[in-house]
């Protein structure tokens, strides 16, 4: 996920304007100069879409754009595949650019580089479920009894094997949008497109299929442009999260940033709401300087509690995590025990969560310990610690300013 | 024209003027109709041709083989064991009563006005689709023709190509082509956007949507269009016989200049039949393709 420095965006997109209206190339100017939607629309009766739009989007990751209503998200994931064009700017997208394509290789690009998935599911109501997969190889000219196989095992995949010979509207919400969903895999491009693609559903099912979608990422690594004006949708499956307002984009970073570095006062009007138990994983807010003790006899680890200013430590061996043992349990062993083993008897059984686990599924194991979780990482190596106070930090409102002189009027009246 | 009477009277031609006028409207088109009525006349000779084929394939035919094909395409049509026996029935009722050659012949014309009026009628709804220019170009024609009356456009059709089954056929289909095209047009531009974006968004290109979304999409609409353009021709019959059209339009002519109750009457009840027939057989066949569209 950090590691884009190296790579090179697979979605490169710069200085995107889109303005609707009769006369866009003329307005173009005035857009530039920075003059204000309103002041646009009221002189002239053009409508800006997106101004000055700069995204880089790199491969196998989930971006996701979010924005209230006529934020100009909807437009702006049109412009990946032109179903919109740009008044101007420059879409390049793994080194072809966009803009310079005519009709056929358009259509080319469209069938081989992009799927998309919509918002109210477009399915065509006069084809079966299987047609409706097969549909984006057809458009391809690919046979019948391939496209058909191949349509087959997208419609096991994402869990409707029975439903082939079904029509659309034969389907609930939720199983039309995994037909939208197979249908987009079917052929097999590198990019998914989906426009709000869960946001007509209810929100059990759309957990659901946000769990779905997360599973097939894992083993597909596509290149996901995710629209949606749901910050917990956004924070749950985004790797990295763009943010627009009226057409400008108005913060793009990872979801830690967005949610603990809000840049301006709508992104914080956003993340205020947001359940930080659920969006925020352990490794985001966990403290790295900890006591590891590796040793296998008590002796050493007596030194290497002493060289480390805490009073307990995190008991290592090849068998990974053990549990904490303190300082005042390593005082009370005599000396010519120093060559023993540690052994269980020595240790306090402390629960360690994994690194990536959501706050809010560590919290019981919290409230049970007495010391600090262990963070363990996939290799099961202790990376670091998460304390109460770390976590009701992190879980209680940050005192914005205004919180702050609130209290402090307080203190002054008592 | 004295100026004190525009107030009181409308300005209005005098009668040597109205006269001339006339005249030379009449005769610049009688000019024209003796210069180019004999290749217009060829260039419809295919469907002179077309018609006499049709008329006589179905006059040569044994009636119940007529009866069993007809019987055949409604429970196709229709799925429908019980339009399919009415089919039977009004059509053994039409021959008891004698009518069963000018009902060949009327629906021998029908069925050609209504297949020359699809052909005509969906592409020119498609090409209003296309361009919102052909639309507003096309729109005011069709308002015209279907408003002018019948008579008023059969005396150039008739000066042209003189009487008989072409300038009949014309005349139909000017009076019934509208509603398929209006609602070719219109079915069409109802299609969901995001269905027609889905197709594009996939590559599909322009001929792949059109077949392939677009117009099965906009069928039902179009089905209501055929269905509306078989009605109307249907209820041309009588003004296509007094330009020469045989079929039950002229028993029709006959019993109102001699007050024929009867005859008027069992005639005028064989176009209904047939008029219900051919609604029922494509209201249904609409219905069916209707059915997987849900709530739509």
């Amino acid at each position: 996920m950090n590691s884009n420095e190296n790579k090179s965006p697979l979605i490169s997109i710069k200085n995107l304007y889109k303005i609707f209206g009769k006369n866009e190339q003329r307005v173009l100017a005035s857009v530039k100069e920075g003059k204000s939607k309103e002041d646009i629309l009221a002189e002239t009766g053009h409508t800006v879409g997106l101004a000055d739009i700069n995204l880089d989007i790199y491969p196998g990751e989930i971006f996701v754009i979010m924005g209230l209503s006529g934020s100009g998200k909807s437009t702006l994931i049109r412009h990946f595949n032109r179903l919109i064009d740009p008044t101007a700017g420059e879409i390049v997208v793994a080194g072809e650019d966009v803009m310079q394509l005519n009709a056929k290789d358009l259509q080319n690009f469209r069938r081989n580089k992009m799927s998309m998935v919509f918002q109210r599911f477009g399915l065509m109501p006069h084809r079966t479920v299987i047609q409706n997969i097969a549909y984006g190889l057809q458009v391809q000219g690919i046979a019948k009894s391939e496209r058909e196989k191949c349509a087959q095992e997208w419609l096991d995949t994402v869990g409707l094997s029975g439903y082939a010979n079904q029509y659309p509207v034969q389907l609930s919400g939720g199983q039309q949008q995994r037909v939208g969903l197979a249908r987009a895999l079917c052929t097999d491009a590198e990019i998914l497109l989906m426009d709000e693609a869960f946001s007509a559903l209810d929100p059990l099912i759309r957990s659901e299929m946000q769990d779905q979608l997360i599973e097939l990422q894992d083993k597909l690594h596509k290149t996901i442009v995710f629209i949606t004006h749901d910050l917990d949708e956004a924070l749950r499956i985004g790797d990295k999260i763009a943010i627009l307002r009226d057409g400008l984009l108005i913060q793009q970073g990872a979801p830690v940033d967005i949610l603990l570095n809000p840049a301006d006062d709508y992104v914080e009007a956003f993340v205020k709401d947001v359940n930080r138990a659920r969006a925020l994983t352990v490794e985001t807010v966990m403290q790295p300087q900890i006591c590891r003790i590796s040793s296998e006899n008590i002796g050493e680890a007596v030194a290497q509690m002493r060289k480390s200013k805490q009073d307990y430590g995190y008991v290592m061996n090849e068998d990974g995590y053990q549990g904490v043992i303190t300082q005042e349990t390593l005082e009370g062993v005599e000396k010519c025990d120093y060559e023993n083993k540690i052994t269980d008897s020595l240790l306090e059984d402390v629960p360690s969560v994994q690194s990536d686990a959501l706050l809010e599924s560590v919290i019981p194991d919290m409230l049970d310990s007495e010391h600090p979780l262990a963070v363990l990482n996939t290799e099961g190596e202790v990376e670091g610690h998460i304390s109460r106070s770390t976590l009701a930090d992190i879980l209680s409102d940050q005192p914005t300013e205004e919180a702050e002189t609130q209290s402090d009027k307080n203190s002054v009246h008592q | 024209m004295s100026d004190k009477s525009w107030l009181a009277e409308i300005p209005q031609l005098d009668r040597q003027e109205l006269r001339d006028f006339k005249k030379l409207l009449d005769g610049s088109f009688r000019e024209f109709s003796r210069e180019y009525g004999d290749s217009i006349q060829s260039f419809f000779d295919p469907l002179l041709s077309t018609l006499i084929w049709f008329e006589k394939l179905l006059l040569s035919t044994p009636w119940w083989l007529v009866i069993a094909v007809l019987a055949a395409f409604s429970y196709a049509a229709s799925r429908s064991v019980k339009l399919t026996i009415a089919v039977i029935a009004s059509f053994l009722v039409i021959g008891y009563f004698g009518m069963w050659e000018d009902t060949m012949r009327t629906m021998s014309m029908i069925v050609v006005s209504t297949l020359l009026a699809i052909l005509i009628g969906i592409p020119t709804g498609v090409a209003m689709v296309r361009s919102n220019r052909i639309q507003s170009l096309v729109t005011p024609i069709l308002d015209v023709m279907q408003t002018m009356p019948a008579f008023v456009y059969l005396i150039p059709v008739v000066m042209l190509l003189g009487i008989g089954k072409v300038p009949g056929v014309i005349a139909v289909i000017i009076y019934a082509i509208p509603p398929v095209i209006r609602l070719t047009n219109l079915g069409i531009r109802l299609v969901d956007k995001e269905v027609l974006e889905a197709a594009t968004a996939y590559g599909a290109s322009p001929l792949q949507r059109l077949f392939g979304v677009q117009i099965p999409l906009a069928m039902p609409n179009i089905m209501a269009g055929i269905n509306q353009t078989i009605m109307m021709a249907l209820a041309m019959v009588v003004i296509a016989s007094m330009i020469g059209v045989k079929g039950l339009g002229q028993p029709v002519l006959q019993a109102i200049s001699n007050q024929y109750f009867t005859q008027g009457l069992l005639n005028g009840l064989a176009i209904v039949a047939l008029a219900i027939i051919f609604d029922r057989i494509s209201q249904s066949y609409a219905k069916r393709t209707l059915q997987n569209f849900g709530e739509s």
